[in-house]
């Protein structure tokens, strides 16, 4: 396994008190220092802060939990979908947020914590996950909702990170985003359909939009008064943007596609404010984004059970695969 | 039928080689079905319904499992099985489209407008997923058959079914490799993974005399299709290498009754069917 092969390294819990700085370790800082303020990139085996590599573990795993769990609410629709193709696009879409899950964990193995130890850490209920899967898929219209406002404000969030000075996270990002931005023209697509359809067609998407709205518009996070790790991971050049710059860019994105659409955003507040140049939004229920995070929304016990399940029933496949590959290498040594 | 199979027919050109020689594959230039729909080409009553058992088979396993993707033992298979049933899924519409050219009907029309004793897939298709170990027993099975008949079928007579089967070829020869390596993996792994697999092989067994069953379609049929029995000692070769190798016994049991090609299935296909045509048949009429 990779994870024999790489460093241990603190992870969250585990830290072991910061020992005197050696020469080593001050040249490292120095060094980091100055490729953060030349906007370079650091790479996996560069020096770096032990927080950093904390900051970015933590970040890079509950990016690919989030892929793995958002797998679940439109997985829920393939055996459902109703059309021929529109099943296959789906598919197609759910399989990128795993191949999305593997390019992350290993962007995440690069700073040494291997993607077993990541996955017990989701498994265990100690690994955070985006809150907004949380939320039931209850309609095909979903499909369009997620897709356009979910993925839509993922992007949001996401390019930027194009440029994180992490590399190899940049760089996973650069790839992920391209996907994502397929996604999101899938879902704009469904909804479109739906909203030039039938009444009911019409009225589900509708639904879907007003039941994803306040959700997808939370995916930025806490207002920036209340965002208390922003602040050094836009010193560190991860995150470029704020999130209520992002939320703000998000805004007025949709507002526009949604005339297309021919639906209404669920706002009675939304509108563009000349003076300040920014879209005025409705005030969000943090109590309920709190909640959903503390394990509290409709689907968290759901979604965990799933992944659960998943992973045990698979453990005696996993064993057999182990089980063999020793038994080959065996074969090799004796030849 | 040679190799070098000549047909008048340029109309398929543009695709490449895998649809105008039907003997090659030409990756990137692959005929998709959305390309079959707009096309005039209208098989003979005997080819469609040939199409439609060649589509169903497809068609009911790649629902099967499609309910893998986020239950899988490790991402990659999570991954692997979804994109197999996107590839089975392909082949279906493209068979289906090209049935639906003759029998007046869409993709969708066949696929969630039919009751089910219109479908034509075998029992094999529509078994539950089981275990992982079902799932892969199943798919080898499916997989070593579906080889060696595109193998043969990018020779039919009727241009458009060896078109289709030569970019299903390429694709069902990974699922072969794929449910080869994970049957010999689970066959010689741990011993709980032996049992498992053993039982599973033991499971799926008795449907696999229905794939070389014969009726009166394939003397209609002639050139444009294969007749399964001729697939069968090669079958039975490849499937007891790989048996063998994964230190499993080829089991021996009773085949079940079959009929799946005269529209008697078992018992599960009602519940697979009921899933998928839900969303459709309360929306008569709309488009998604």
């Amino acid at each position: 396994m990779a994870a024999a092969k790489l460093q241990p390294v603190p992870t969250a819990g585990n830290e072991a008190p910061a020992p005197e700085r050696s020469a080593e370790d001050i040249a490292g800082q120095a060094y980091f220092d100055r490729i953060i303020a030349e906007d370079s990139r650091i790479e996996p085996k560069d020096w770096m802060p032990a927080a950093y590599r904390k900051t970015l573990v933590r970040q890079i795993s509950q990016h690919a939990h989030s892929e793995i769990i958002g797998m679940q609410p439109e997985a829920n629709w393939i055996t459902r979908a109703p059309s021929l193709k529109r099943k296959a696009i789906l598919m197609a879409k759910v399989q990128d947020e795993a191949g999305h899950g593997l390019y992350l964990y290993s962007a995440a193995e690069t700073l040494g914590t291997p993607r077993d130890v990541l996955n017990q850490q989701l498994l265990d209920g100690k690994a955070k996950y985006s809150s907004i899967f949380n939320y039931p898929a209850r309609s095909w219209a979903d499909m369009g909702a997620i897709g356009w406002l979910v993925d839509g404000a993922a992007i949001a969030n996401q390019v930027p990170l194009c440029r994180a000075s992490y590399g190899p996270y940049g760089r996973a990002m650069v790839r992920i985003c391209k996907e994502e931005s397929f996604h999101q023209r899938q879902g704009f697509e469904i909804l479109l359909e739906l909203s030039h359809g039938t009444p009911e067609q019409k009225q589900m998407a509708q639904d879907a939009v007003d039941r994803f709205y306040a959700p997808a518009l939370m995916m930025f996070g806490p207002p920036d008064d209340d965002s208390p790790n922003s602040k050094q991971s836009m010193a560190w050049n991860i995150k470029r943007f704020s999130n209520d710059e992002l939320r703000q860019r998000f805004v007025g994105m949709i507002v526009e596609q949604a005339k297309v659409l021919g639906l209404t955003l669920p706002d009675p507040e939304l509108r563009f404010d000349e003076e300040t140049g920014q879209w005025i939004h409705m005030e969000l229920d943090w109590q309920e984004f709190k909640d959903v995070i503390a394990g509290r929304g409709p689907c968290n016990a759901q979604r965990m059970a799933r992944r659960r399940e998943a992973h045990e029933d698979g453990t005696w496949v996993r064993e057999a695969a182990r089980a063999y590959a020793e038994k080959q290498l065996k074969k090799v040594g004796a030849a | 039928m040679t190799a070098t199979h000549a047909s008048p027919d340029h109309s398929l050109d543009s695709f490449g080689d895998a649809a105008a020689s039907a003997t090659r594959v030409t990756p990137g230039n692959a005929l998709r079905p959305e390309d079959i729909a707009v096309r005039p080409d209208k098989p003979s009553d005997d080819v469609a319904e040939y199409a439609l058992r060649l589509g169903d088979d497809s068609l009911i396993l790649a629902q099967r499992l499609s309910h893998w993707i986020s239950r899988g033992p490790e991402l990659e298979e999570d991954i692997a099985l979804g994109n197999i049933a996107l590839d089975l899924l392909g082949h279906a519409r493209s068979f289906l489209i090209y049935a639906g050219h003759t029998l007046g009907r869409s993709e969708d029309d066949l696929a969630y407008w039919r009751e089910e004793e219109e479908f034509r897939s075998a029992w094999l298709f529509e078994q539950p997923n089981g275990d992982f170990g079902v799932t892969i027993a199943r798919q080898l099975i499916v997989s070593i058959y579906q080889h060696l008949l595109y193998s043969r079928l990018v020779n039919s007579s009727d241009t458009m079914i060896a078109a289709i089967s030569a970019k299903a070829l390429k694709e069902v020869d990974y699922h072969r490799d794929h449910a080869t390596q994970w049957t010999l993996r689970l066959g010689d792994g741990t011993e709980e993974s032996h049992e498992r697999m053993q039982a599973a092989l033991e499971f799926v067994w008795p449907y696999v005399d229905e794939l070389f069953d014969e009726d009166a379609l394939f003397e209609r049929l002639g050139d444009a299709g294969v007749r399964p029995s001729t697939l069968r000692e090669q079958f039975d070769a490849e499937i007891a290498a790989v048996i063998d190798e994964a230190t499993l016994s080829l089991p021996a049991l009773p085949r079940a009754m079959g009929g799946g090609r005269r529209g008697l299935h078992t018992e599960h296909l009602g519940y697979l069917l009921a899933e998928m045509q839900v969303l459709a048949r309360k929306h008569p009429g709309a488009t998604w």
